[in-house]
């Protein structure tokens, strides 16, 4: 048996790096969206982990739905990140910046 | 040192390391193509967590369908490798601060919090068989069924704005339009032209 603890800490350790991913890639959108999904692989890992370790499968039916909303949100992400791109040619966050003030 | 914790270590030092790749490697195939590789090691360990639906399902539709469309996109979009510039430099610093920063924080809550965890507190509550993929239909079926149409909905709308947003009529393509061709009247096509003969 392995100690929940382990499986609580892998899971920290993911989601640091996903928020460390986004403050690294401010160049490129895409990778954004990976650090993203990533985040959401370490949420899904403690809900299956203390759904596991309760013996309730009641995390498991949550990340069920957190990866039916994530298919979802990906394709608006990378539908949003075309149209951002026909437009101004950069997937650039810096380039975002439209608005004058 | 039993089978399971080896497997473990290996596992999840190898997914460590591949999404460290993710978010340090400059060309976005080789960040999509590790994070396949994440996925992969993540529905191990979920295996060993007794969830085989679920890593199944990370398999299929995450790696199958939403990393796919990724490279797509990878694809369509023109992009040049970004190089290491600038302000990857400028916030390398701050990423890996807050990396430490929050995995202390969290760690030391982590560490003795479920030490004394009641492991049978609520357990065996929707258990109908032996089979995980049967348990989970059977709550899904019957205490989620709202949540589980909702769901559909969810992803009916993630169709639906992927494609209105992307769509681009294009004024070259030739096309019919069955209501003005049913519209057409005999005056708007037929010129009865008198006094030919002449």
């Amino acid at each position: 048996m392995i100690p929940i603890s382990y499986y609580l800490i892998l899971s920290t350790i993911i989601f640091t790096l996903s928020i460390a991913g986004i403050f690294i890639n401010r160049k490129n959108i895409l990778v954004l969206l990976m650090s993203l999904e990533l985040m959401f692989l370490s949420v899904n890992f403690n809900l299956i982990t203390l759904g596991n370790y309760l013996g309730d499968l009641t995390g498991q039916v949550f990340v069920f739905f957190v990866l039916t909303v994530v298919a979802a949100e990906s394709a608006i992400g990378l539908a949003l990140l075309i149209v951002l791109f026909r437009n101004k040619k950069s997937i650039d966050v810096d380039d975002l910046s439209e608005l004058k003030g | 040192m039993n089978i399971e914790l080896i497997t473990f270590i290996i596992f999840s030092s190898l997914l460590i390391f591949t999404s460290i790749k993710v978010i340090t490697s400059s060309n976005p195939v080789l960040s999509a193509i590790n994070l396949v590789f994440s996925f992969f090691l993540s529905a191990v360990l979920w295996l060993l967590l007794g969830a085989e639906f679920l890593s199944i399902i990370l398999i299929l539709v995450y790696v199958g369908a939403v990393m796919v469309l990724f490279l797509f996109v990878v694809m369509m979009l023109d992009i040049n490798i970004a190089k290491k510039n600038a302000a990857y430099i400028k916030y390398l610093p701050l990423g890996i601060g807050i990396f430490i920063v929050f995995n202390i924080l969290i760690i030391l809550f982590f560490i003795n919090t479920f030490e004394n965890i009641n492991y049978n507190a609520i357990s065996s509550i929707n258990i109908i068989s032996e089979s995980n993929t049967e348990n989970l239909g059977f709550v899904l079926f019957t205490d989620y069924i709202l949540e589980f149409e909702i769901a559909g909905l969810i992803l009916l709308l993630g169709i639906l704005s992927a494609i209105i947003l992307t769509y681009r009529k294009n004024p070259n393509n030739k096309y019919q339009d069955p209501a003005r061709q049913i519209d057409v009247r005999k005056k708007d096509r037929l010129k009865v032209i008198k006094g030919l003969k002449e």
